[in-house]
């Protein structure tokens, strides 16, 4: 008896009267529009909420970016259309330079939390989990509508932080105080933080509530026959993935709270010795603000895995699927994917090695940072392995599940370079590091979701994205992501720092200028070619190509045996039984068999 | 019936596995409270002072409370409803007791000049102060569910012998009491 079995006959022994109970998922509900659509438990519709939510939030994160570039290249021209777009934050046509730093620091609070972990690992773990393991909703239907609606809420304030008076936060998405905890010290930091932390306090809620979900749904709901070892790739990332979650999101929370008090109740947690604009000192004594760091980078490093683990599994699937080959080294890939969920929690203080931490201390960090380029380089030999002879087909998604494995190897190599304490004081907080985590995290995260939606939208939607866009886009995006960051490299290892305003007064930088407006107009091209894939997204849900065979990829899966537009309960009828693993492409003259197949009698060994 | 409670002793109940995974959670959020107390202890500007004699009383009233509670599953496992609604009454009062008792030792902290928020506070009494608040919650968060089953146990429309809920209940008061253990070992350890 399967524990959802066990679920349902409690329900029924609880009502007294319910005696009789379909045990064949055969669930006829009333769907009015609010169930179905808006307080919908269906994994599957949850996972849509959290996807377009998350590429709302993209887009608007993707738009700050783009105004801030626009300063950053014309630090001297006037667009008027700023002022009617911006209003007081860009008088005369320029962006101020308080506006300049709320654009920086909501751009990467919004893509880092809403749109990389909520919209990643939010949309490919409810939709995925149920689907891949044989289950007909997750472990609490409840929870995980919760764990949205709380993302919601979350979204609503951090929205509406943008249009108080003094603006949303701006001291960076860190929130390091003594910025973030007085008011007094920016525009930005009155009603704007107040709102940023009542909106990541939600969302760090709907994180552990939607991670509690998913790893019990993982370890508790698998079908008849799916042992562990037989678990899509896909599966075992957003396992660690939610693991990391649930052990770090609460660090965090507990470094939120400390840090409301020293904001509304006086308490010196992390303030001593202040002066803000001549006055002081303030009255607040004895607390420190390095301990903020620590707790704030006990999430934030394992945050990074959060978001580039959902991404690796997606690759991982989607790659051995287009290549029509077994992924190379199944076990490696778990066995990497567990090292790097358990590395996160011990390499957090190389984020603080020029805040006056111990050298010595910082030598065991930086052995331990370098430690985590032993699994990475694992999974990436691997899947250049599993590409090596393989009969490819260049589908969307797989190009760029292609294209994450080539950021991957760009991004992670400079993360070598930073994860060394004694580079780290000239290169730190400089474009390098800008540099840096937005090709290993930005872009590689943003391509793992590119990959997963156009891999699963036809089982999402039952049709299919248009082929001739979805190139356009790729080539765009990834070669002009290259293009975007791979010259901030060189202005790191100058020296320019991040996070300025305006570099023209600085003799040494004056010659990025060029280069700066390169950036922006690159910037500027591939945020249109995201609004290309947008036409393509919802263009598609209602006109796309329909999907008429159930196995369009030929995937070896479980969510390709569901019918083609899957109800709430995933399959009509038994739940199917597994027999193999995901990944038999090309055994024994097959081209795939799926998980559903008895293993033959005259079967070879994989 | 008897394949089912078979199946159900050979694997954890989902709800309460999902309970135990949120349970490391909530040890992560104090692990990180304690280890920032840690920190920030061996950092300048650290105020010594003496705990609340009343902190003692207040882990006696918890312990009692889990006593309770032990004892409100064991009369509903024996279909006791009688005796399974009053002590689950008096374990919610002993809840409430041991929230107001914690906040008398706030007061008793502040009349011996130990302020936990606000001008002049140290870190020593705010640690302690926000610590043992989010402690509180945690406990009025069981409470909360206590009265929840409370009625329940009253509805006439409902009859359930599911064990399950007061399973699932049981194993998260008794980790708030274990936390409180805990927490009152780590202040007396580290700070005395």
């Amino acid at each position: 008896m399967s524990n959802e079995e066990v679920l349902h006959s409690q329900t029924a022994t609880g009502h007294v009267h319910d005696t009789d109970h379909d045990h064949n998922g055969h669930h006829h509900h009333h769907e009015t529009f609010i169930t179905k659509y808006v307080f919908s438990q269906d994994h599957k519709m949850i996972a849509k909420q959290f996807l377009i939510t998350g590429m709302f939030w993209a887009v608007m994160g993707g738009l700050m970016s783009v105004l801030f570039r626009v300063q950053l290249a014309y630090p001297d021209e006037s667009f008027p259309f700023l002022e009617t777009l911006l209003g007081k934050w860009a008088k005369g046509g320029h962006i101020s330079a308080d506006a300049y730093y709320a654009l920086v620091t909501t751009h990467g609070t919004v893509l880092v939390f809403f749109v990389l972990t909520a919209g990643l690992s939010g949309t490919f773990a409810n939709f995925l989990i149920p689907l891949q393991i044989g289950a007909r909703d997750m472990a609490s239907p409840f929870l995980n509508m919760l764990s949205y609606w709380f993302f919601l809420a979350a979204s609503v304030v951090m929205l509406s932080s943008v249009f108080v008076e003094t603006g949303p936060f701006s001291g960076g998405w860190t929130a390091y105080p003594p910025l973030s905890a007085l008011g007094s010290a920016s525009p930005g930091s009155k009603t704007g933080m107040d709102l940023w932390l009542i909106a990541m306090a939600l969302f760090v809620v709907s994180s552990l509530l939607g991670g509690l979900n998913y790893i019990a749904t993982i370890l508790n709901m698998r079908t008849k026959g799916m042992t562990m070892t037989r678990l899509p790739l896909t599966i075992w990332a957003l396992f660690f993935t939610a693991v990391l979650g649930v052990l770090s999101f609460p660090v965090l929370l507990s470094g939120f709270i400390l840090l409301i008090f020293d904001r509304n109740f006086g308490t010196s947690f992390y303030l001593s010795d202040i002066y803000v604009n001549g006055v002081g000192a303030l009255p607040n004594e004895g607390g420190s603000a390095i301990l903020y760091q620590h707790l704030f980078w006990f999430l934030g490093h394992p945050e990074v895995y959060i978001i580039i683990l959902p991404a690796m599994g997606i690759v991982s699937e989607v790659m051995s699927t287009n290549a029509r080959k077994p992924i190379f080294g199944y076990m490696a890939m778990v066995g990497s994917l567990f090292a790097i969920a358990v590395l996160a929690f011990l390499v957090w203080a190389h984020h603080m090695f020029v805040s006056g931490l111990n050298p010595f201390l910082g030598s065991f960090f930086v052995l331990l940072t370098l430690l985590i380029a032993v699994p990475s380089a694992i999974k990436v030999f691997n899947w250049l392995t599993t590409l090596w002879r393989g009969n490819i087909r260049f589908t969307p998604g797989m190009l760029y599940s292609i294209g994450f494995v080539s950021m991957f190897i760009s991004g992670g190599l400079t993360g070598i370079y930073l994860g060394n304490s004694a580079l780290d004081i000239h290169l730190h907080d400089t474009y390098f590091i800008v540099a840096h985590f937005h090709i290993v995290m930005g872009v590689a995260g943003i391509f793992g979701m590119y990959a997963g939606i156009y891999h699963w939208f036809p089982k999402m939607y039952g049709r299919y994205l248009n082929n001739t866009l979805a190139y356009i886009h790729f080539w765009i995006t990834f070669v002009g992501a290259y293009l975007i960051f791979w010259p901030m490299h060189y202005e790191g290892l100058a020296g320019m720092p991040r996070r300025y305003y305006d570099y023209t007064n600085w003799e040494s930088f004056k010659m990025f200028a060029g280069v700066n407006l390169f950036i922006t107009v690159v910037a500027l091209i591939v945020f249109a070619v995201q609004i290309l894939f947008l036409f393509n997204f919802f263009y598609s849900i209602f006109k796309g190509r329909k999907v008429t065979s159930q196995n369009p990829w030929g995937s070896n899966t479980l969510e390709w045996t569901a019918p083609i537009r899957p109800g709430h309960g995933n399959w009509e009828g038994e739940i199917p039984e597994v027999h193999r693993w995901a990944y038999d492409y090309g055994k024994d003259g097959k081209d795939f068999i799926a998980q559903t197949t008895p293993v033959g009698a005259e079967e070879g060994k994989h | 019936m008897a394949t089912l409670s078979e199946q159900q002793h050979k694997r954890l109940h989902p709800h309460k596995f999902t309970l135990w995974i949120g349970i490391a959670s909530m040890l992560m959020m104090f692990a990180g409270f304690t280890s920032a107390y840690i920190v920030k202890k061996n950092q300048s500007n650290w105020l010594e002072f003496a705990l609340p004699p009343v902190f003692w009383y207040s882990t006696v009233v918890i312990l009692i409370s889990s006593l309770t509670l032990f004892l409100a599953a064991q009369s509903f496992k024996a279909r006791n409803i009688r005796r399974y609604r009053a002590l689950l009454t008096i374990t919610a009062g002993l809840g409430v007791l041991f929230a107001v008792l914690q906040w008398t030792g706030f007061d008793y902290l502040v009349s011996h000049g130990v302020k936990i928020i606000g001008s002049g506070s140290n870190p020593a009494g705010s640690f302690l102060g926000v610590i043992t608040g989010v402690h509180i919650i945690h406990v009025l968060g069981g409470v909360i569910a206590l009265i929840v089953m409370f009625i329940k146990a009253y509805s006439k429309h409902r009859k359930s012998y599911n064990p399950i809920p007061i399973e699932v209940m049981s194993i998260y008061w008794h980790f708030v009491d274990g936390l409180w253990i805990y927490l009152f070992i780590f202040y007396n350890l580290i700070s005395g």
